[in-house]
């Protein structure tokens, strides 16, 4: 089960997400990442309430990178715990996605990236 | 004794008592002719002629099977030719005698009582033949009381026939009240009919005329019983006995009301007709499907029993899944079903006929009325299956008002049943379906577990176990070891993002890559960096595998090894004890699918010394949880090895699975994990 809430601070667009992204309700994500692309250019995604994300979520986030990196659309993950956080790292994501412990930091990175 | 044995024995019986009665009647007449009394007693042939009448009695019960709705008329039928046969011999009697009437033969009285005789033995034959099929069909939906009564009667029947031996002559008080004390018996007695209502139009008439024909030669028995009688030379006479009287009167009554109740069933025989009808077609329509029928085929027992049960004059059924239409009419052409469709004012009725009920509840008014055209009844009915509607039956009728309440509620029953029908049907070929993906699953199931190692040799350098388990019937987990020309040997463990059937098809596609690759004897960087550009072209957008390749050199006890993404192995180290995870840098296969992977591809060594273990896993084991939604994690794996590690590979193995499921306890895993464990020599 997965919650998504999204805030549009403008130039930023913030998705939170909560609960479990598992395979079925990875789609979920997809969705809010795909519909915060159309109009923005800096997305911020909250994942402080995120408990656990499985192979499938991470593929969400893969597949937008080559994508994002084109059109320039840049991406910061923030407030990951120690669990979450240690999977975006085991699979070398962290060398591809921002991902930050906090908002400020998070929104630092994006307009110096 | 069967029942054949039995009908022969009361046979034989009957046709002895009736030989000894007219032997002993005779005898009599001959001894009173030469007046010699003595040596007669008169009990004799009345014994032997109630032991016939039992016996007749008893044949007949035997031989006259139980009442079925389908054999009334074969009843009747049997009544007709039996009086026809009986009533055709005592003619030839009345004819010999009519021929011969002035001779002398005609006037001694033992050629009038031996005639006499015989025509007794049909009189008794035809009148308890027809008394048991009467008893047949009083007792058809018999109750208890109502056999209670018909046992007292046939009781009270049989006392008379001991009564007779008395010899209480026609219309004396003794004979009267007997008669009339079976007859009131006999009387409510035939009010019992159910069996009339069974009949339909045609087999009543044919009851009536068979009744009527019997009565006509019960009549004729009783005149020739009169005449006789009327000879005064008879040594008997049927006239004085009770029995033979009451149970003339009680056929004689039966079929009358009979034929009364009959006759007044038939204006009604037609609505008895159309609900036995209904029922029929009630069944043909739950039975449908189960005998294998199509799906136009319940539609079209459904619009005809629709019409019959409404009498209507023209109907159609349409029908509307997904793209396929169907239309099925009964006197009634498409142009005109577009005309009167046109012509439907009312809303209900018209969300019906366009099919546009979407919440699943039917409409409470569903016949409305035309003002123009051939039709001036429509009548309405949505068909739905899963609250959906799936089609539309529309009867009309030419005359206005044509339907009413109760008509509505038997074509609802008809439709509820034909969703039921179609829903089943629909559930069973899906049901099918399922079963026959079930078995392609097992077969994939079985192709999946040919491309995992089936045995692990070990060999002087290392002893090798491994366990891999799917959370459905295929999975993407994926191991395998290759041994090398120069003595090294290639480890891989890879795990596809996702499970079931997608990750399943990725990992086949993982084992070819790999498979290719090895032979080239790369290192370990190459290896990843090549698998990983082959894989970039085959893996879907969002997928991803995670592997670990080791090459090592048992000679040299050295391993070089590149971390690929996939969740770090627990290394155990037997000099001091102490396990720790080789959470080296890497990055996962198919997330960046050019050459700017080769960025992340990080080399690593180690050097290794005998007992020390290498427990490669995938993130199924680690990211297990149980009920209260904690994960396994990797402190409990290394605790868990730690406890067996100096045990042999497959106790190691055993250990850590054991411990696994303790920390489960009983929840099913949702994910593909597998553990390969290696113990250095």
């Amino acid at each position: 089960m997965v919650g998504i809430n999204t805030t549009v601070e403008e130039p930023y667009y913030e998705i939170e997400v909560s609960g479990e992204v598992d395979a079925s309700s990875s789609i979920h994500l997809d969705e809010a990442i795909q519909k915060a692309s159309e109009q923005h250019k800096k997305i911020l995604i909250d994942l402080s309430k995120l408990g656990y994300i499985s192979s499938a979520g991470l593929g969400v986030f893969i597949s937008y990178i080559d994508d994002f990196k084109k059109k320039d659309i840049r991406l910061a993950l923030f407030g990951l715990n120690e669990k979450v956080a240690q999977v975006f790292e085991i699979l070398g994501l962290n060398e591809l996605i921002i991902i930050c412990s906090t908002k400020d930091e998070a929104k630092e990175k994006i307009n110096a990236a | 004794m069967s029942q054949k044995v039995k009908i022969r024995i009361w046979f034989l019986a009957g046709l002895l008592s009736w030989l000894l009665f007219i032997f002993f009647d005779l005898y009599f007449i001959l001894l009173d002719k030469y007046e010699m009394k003595e040596a007669y007693t008169s009990v004799l042939p009345q014994v032997f002629l109630s032991t016939f009448i039992l016996s007749t009695l008893f044949y007949y019960r035997y031989k006259i099977t139980k009442a079925e709705s389908i054999n009334f008329l074969d009843l009747l039928w049997k009544v007709f030719v039996t009086g026809l046969i009986t009533t055709i011999a005592s003619l030839m009697i009345r004819l010999f005698f009519t021929l011969f009437e002035a001779r002398a033969i005609t006037q001694n009285p033992i050629t009038i009582n031996f005639f006499y005789h015989i025509y007794v033995a049909l009189v008794v034959i035809y009148l308890v033949s027809t008394f048991v099929v009467w008893k047949r069909l009083i007792l058809y939906q018999k109750s208890k009381n109502l056999i209670q009564l018909w046992n007292f009667f046939e009781y009270a029947l049989i006392l008379s026939l001991i009564f007779d031996f008395v010899g209480h002559k026609f219309n004396t008080d003794f004979f009267n009240m007997a008669l009339v004390f079976l007859t009131g018996f006999g009387i409510v007695l035939s009010f019992n009919l159910k069996w009339v209502a069974y009949l339909n139009f045609k087999q009543k008439w044919k009851s009536i005329l068979f009744i009527l024909l019997s009565g006509i030669y019960l009549y004729h028995f009783l005149l020739n019983m009169i005449n006789f009688s009327g000879t005064e030379v008879l040594v008997f006479d049927l006239i004085d006995r009770v029995f033979i009287i009451a149970i003339l009167i009680f056929i004689f009554l039966y079929a009358g009301i009979s034929v009364l109740v009959t006759l007044f069933n038939l204006p009604t025989s037609s609505v008895f007709e159309r609900k036995l009808k209904e029922a029929v077609d009630f069944q043909k329509l739950s039975q449908s499907t189960p005998s294998g029928q199509s799906e136009s085929e319940t539609y079209d027992i459904l619009l005809d029993s629709s019409m019959s049960a409404v009498f209507a004059d023209a109907a159609w059924l349409e029908v509307k899944e997904g793209d396929h239409e169907i239309i099925c009419t009964r006197n009634i052409s498409e142009d005109k079903i577009e005309e009167i469709k046109q012509q439907i004012t009312n809303d209900d009725v018209k969300r019906v006929i366009d099919m546009n009920l979407t919440n699943g509840t039917p409409p409470g008014r569903v016949f409305t009325s035309l003002s123009k055209g051939e039709f001036k009844s429509v009548f309405a009915l949505p068909i739905m299956v899963k609250n959906q509607q799936i089609a539309a039956m529309v009867l009309l009728q030419e005359v206005s008002d044509a339907f009413n309440r109760e008509m509505v509620n038997i074509i609802r029953t008809f439709v509820n049943q034909a969703s039921l029908t179609l829903e089943n049907s629909k559930l069973i070929r899906e049901a099918i379906e399922n079963e026959r993906y079930k078995e392609q699953l097992n077969i994939a199931k079985n192709v999946q577990k040919s491309l995992l190692p089936t045995d692990l040799e070990g060999n002087h350098g290392f002893d090798i176990e491994a366990y891999s388990m799917a959370a459905d019937e295929v999975g993407g987990d994926y191991y395998d070891i290759t041994p090398f020309e120069d003595g090294k040997y290639g480890l891989i463990i890879g795990d596809v993002s996702g499970k079931g059937t997608s990750a399943a098809f990725h990992m086949a596609q993982m084992k070819g890559i790999f498979h290719s690759l090895s032979q080239l004897n790369l290192s370990p960087a190459d290896l990843i960096k090549q698998t990983n550009s082959a894989l970039a072209k085959c893996l879907e957008k969002s997928s991803f595998i995670t592997a670990s390749y080791y090459l090592i050199d048992v000679e040299k006890q050295h391993i070089d090894f590149v971390r690929a993404g996939h969740c770090p192995t627990l290394l155990y180290r037997a000099a001091d004890g102490t396990a720790c995870f080789m959470k080296t840098k890497g990055m996962g296969l198919g997330i960046i699918r050019n050459s700017g992977y080769h960025n992340y591809v990080h080399s690593n060594a180690l050097k290794y010394e005998p007992g020390d273990l290498l427990i490669l896993h995938t993130d199924g084991v680690t990211e297990a949880t149980n009920r209260d939604h904690v994960q396994y994690g990797e402190e409990n794996l290394k605790t868990s090895l730690l406890r067996h590690a100096t045990k042999s590979p497959s106790e190691v193995k055993e250990g850590l699975i054991d411990d696994l499921y303790t920390f489960l306890d009983g929840k099913k895993l949702d994910d593909d994990y597998t553990l390969v464990i290696l113990k250095f020599k």
